[in-house]
């Protein structure tokens, strides 16, 4: 099977209100997808049922051949989806090495016992995962604040931290929430660049929301566009570009037409 | 304002604080055990030590740092507020009841205890029940946090508040619980057997190894605190204490690290309660109040939440403030004055003073956790940022 992560039929209802509506989304592996569409599309709601957050109300998600939709979301983090947000959420007075190795906590063993003995075991792990860290933090581009509260970094390296955070989780499913999301140009294209990175070096797919056109069409595989719910168009970032139903979701109908 | 907490050498840290510990510890029991009953001691010094600290005191003392430490990681830590934590107190306190003592006079079970064979009653050893009274407690904690745990912060607080009441009320009405007498209600339990250290059995007035007992229990909560924060579990607390649904989507589990904060707190709560029911020489109903709970709080708040060095502080300013240190002040200022003011009934109007000040001047305690620091100040550190910025360009 090709692709890593299958939503099926996914439905999600709030109230009188059907927030997504019977879409089928699905992420092949090592590649980078994106979901764009106007402000309350469902977008964000769409992820947060990926990551368990939420439970759809019909539909359901395989993830590596295995079906996941009733699974608590620190148990789907822990097999492999990651996910960073669309306003910021590190722990803000932790040190950059401590936000990873909080999402290393699922893959780490010792308990409470072991950490006060300090054992000779749990010392090696600790070691080891400050190691892995590093790698991450220096991997990522933010390396020299690994002793630095996330909080005191700058904005750019903010967002490369929580992606570092959600690398950290050993992933293979990254989900990228407006990743570029007020960040300039110049900015953006490092982001771009290391995205591209990770595919290249890792056993990883993105799928990415973005409302930076410049960065969807140059960075994506493969282009979906929700609007109100609904799955309208999916394909190659130039058929995208094209089509006339995904035009008149973003600018509205020509003047005149019915 | 760039803070950083450098990569310390955790083995060297801790030489640190325990060497320093030990000193003040070895200190405290000269004074006590061999200072204080030398027929050579001036009268004044004696007199002023019964007056401003007497032996029974700072062993007081010591049990409410020892539960302020474990109320520490359930509020300082993991950020969940408990308004009920005199209910592990009480528990750990009737475990002692329970297993030192003849309370139980139609059973005769001795392990290693430090009473003749033949007495009636559970006779378990003390540092055993220690153990006993502590696991016994995580296990209530465990039971209470499960089905609570998954409330919001206000409302967990509201049935932690509720388990605190209903847990000494049970032991306060306790002599006929469902047919059965568990606390001798209202009477207590009178007696507990005393501690075996090996040489000698310490009962209620030997206050010099008494106190070097609860010396090495505190600092056993303060190795446990210091090492938990510092591993996997600790940075989940913190986590959870930041963010938590970010720590969710981390692959943190809520409930089972949360959980976890509430058994390793009332694992504490065990310990000063076992500890307490050998200080006072018995366990009695009346003590487990509600008030009891927020002086806990209060302590650990005054000292500094997260911080253990300052919710010792804290623990032990307040507890000797409320047990001696009030009424020696009045005693000393109606001397002086010729006055006839009750000082001791105004501990809470001071208490109550004292949050009041603490909330508007100094709100993250008298040792803050760095941390807590940085959060409470957040506006006045980001004008300083602001303005040296500004100063720079």
């Amino acid at each position: 099977m090709s692709n890593i992560l299958e939503a099926n039929d996914i439905s999600v209802q709030f109230g009188g209100l059907l927030a997504v509506n019977n879409v089928n989304f699905n992420i092949p592996k090592k590649s980078i997808v994106s979901l764009i569409g106007p402000n309350g599309a469902g977008k964000t709601t769409f992820f947060n049922v990926l990551t368990g957050l939420y439970k759809p109300s019909a539909g359901n998600i395989v993830y590596d051949g295995r079906d996941i939709t009733d699974l608590a979301p620190h148990k789907i983090a822990e097999i492999g989806i990651a996910r960073t947000f669309q306003n910021i959420r590190l722990f803000g007075l932790m040190t950059a090495q401590e936000n990873l190795l909080v999402a290393m906590h699922s893959h780490l063993k010792s308990g409470i016992t072991a950490t006060i003995l300090r054992t000779s075991k749990q010392r090696k792990e600790e070691r080891e995962a400050e190691e892995r860290a590093q790698e991450i933090l220096d991997f990522a581009g933010v390396g020299k604040w690994t002793y630095e509260f996330a909080r005191n970094l700058s904005y750019g390296d903010q967002r490369r931290l929580e992606v570092a955070r959600a690398l950290a989780l050993n992933p293979k499913v990254l989900l990228l929430d407006e990743p570029t999301a007020g960040m300039n140009p110049q900015e953006s294209q490092i982001f771009i660049d290391f995205v591209r990175k990770l595919i290249a070096e890792r056993d990883v797919s993105v799928m990415l929301i973005e409302h930076d056109m410049k960065v969807v069409m140059s960075v994506s595989q493969r282009v979906t566009v929700l609007d109100q719910g609904e799955k309208i168009a999916e394909g190659s970032p130039d058929e995208i570009k094209s089509n006339p139903r995904v035009i008149e979701a973003y600018l509205g109908k020509p003047k005149g037409s019915k | 304002m760039a803070k950083t907490i450098a990569p310390n050498n955790v083995a060297k840290s801790n030489r640190k604080w325990i060497t320093g510990y030990s000193i003040i510890g070895l200190l405290l029991f000269i004074t006590y055990q061999f200072l204080l009953p030398w027929e050579g001691l001036p009268l004044g010094i004696y007199d002023a030590i019964y007056r401003w600290m007497p032996p029974s005191a700072i062993n007081e003392s010591l049990v409410y740092i020892i539960m302020a430490l474990g109320l520490n990681i359930v509020v300082g830590y993991a950020g969940l507020l408990d308004l009920g934590y005199v209910a592990f107190w009480a528990i750990g306190g009737y475990c002692a009841g329970w297993f030192m003592s003849e309370f139980f006079y139609f059973l005769n079970i001795n392990f290693l205890g430090s009473v003749p064979a033949e007495a009636p009653g559970i006779h378990i050893n003390f540092w055993m029940v220690l153990l006993i009274g502590g696991f016994v407690c995580a296990v209530f904690g465990i039971l209470i946090g499960a089905p609570t745990l998954r409330l919001k912060s206000d409302y967990l607080a509201l049935v932690t508040l509720g388990f605190g009441e209903i847990i000494p009320q049970v032991f306060f009405n306790g002599e006929n619980f469902f047919g059965y007498n568990i606390s001798n209600g209202t009477k207590g339990i009178v007696g507990v057997d005393s501690i075996p250290v090996g040489v000698k059995n310490l009962g209620p007035f030997d206050f010099g190894w008494k106190l070097l007992i609860f010396l090495l229990l505190t600092a056993v909560m303060v190795f446990i605190s210091l090492r938990l924060r510092r591993g996997r579990l600790g940075r989940a607390w913190l986590a959870i204490r930041e963010d938590e649904l970010a720590a969710s989507m981390m692959g943190v589990p809520l409930m089972r690290t949360k959980l976890s904060a509430y058994a390793v707190g009332a694992f504490a709560g065990g310990l000063g309660g076992v500890a307490f029911a050998t200080h006072v020489n018995g366990v009695y109903a009346e003590r487990f109040n509600f008030t009891i709970s927020i002086f806990l709080l209060a302590m650990v708040v005054l000292g500094g939440m997260g911080n253990v060095w300052g919710v010792i502080l804290g623990a032990f300013i307040l507890s000797w403030v409320n047990g001696n240190g009030l009424t020696a002040f009045g005693q000393l200022y109606n001397e002086q004055f010729g006055t006839e003011i009750d000082f001791a009934s105004f501990t809470f109007l001071l208490f109550g003073l004292v949050l009041i000040f603490m909330m508007l001047f100094k709100r993250e305690g008298l040792l803050p956790e760095s941390r807590l620091k940085l959060m409470l100040h957040e506006d006045e550190l980001d004008q300083i940022d602001a303005s040296s910025k500004s100063g720079d360009k």
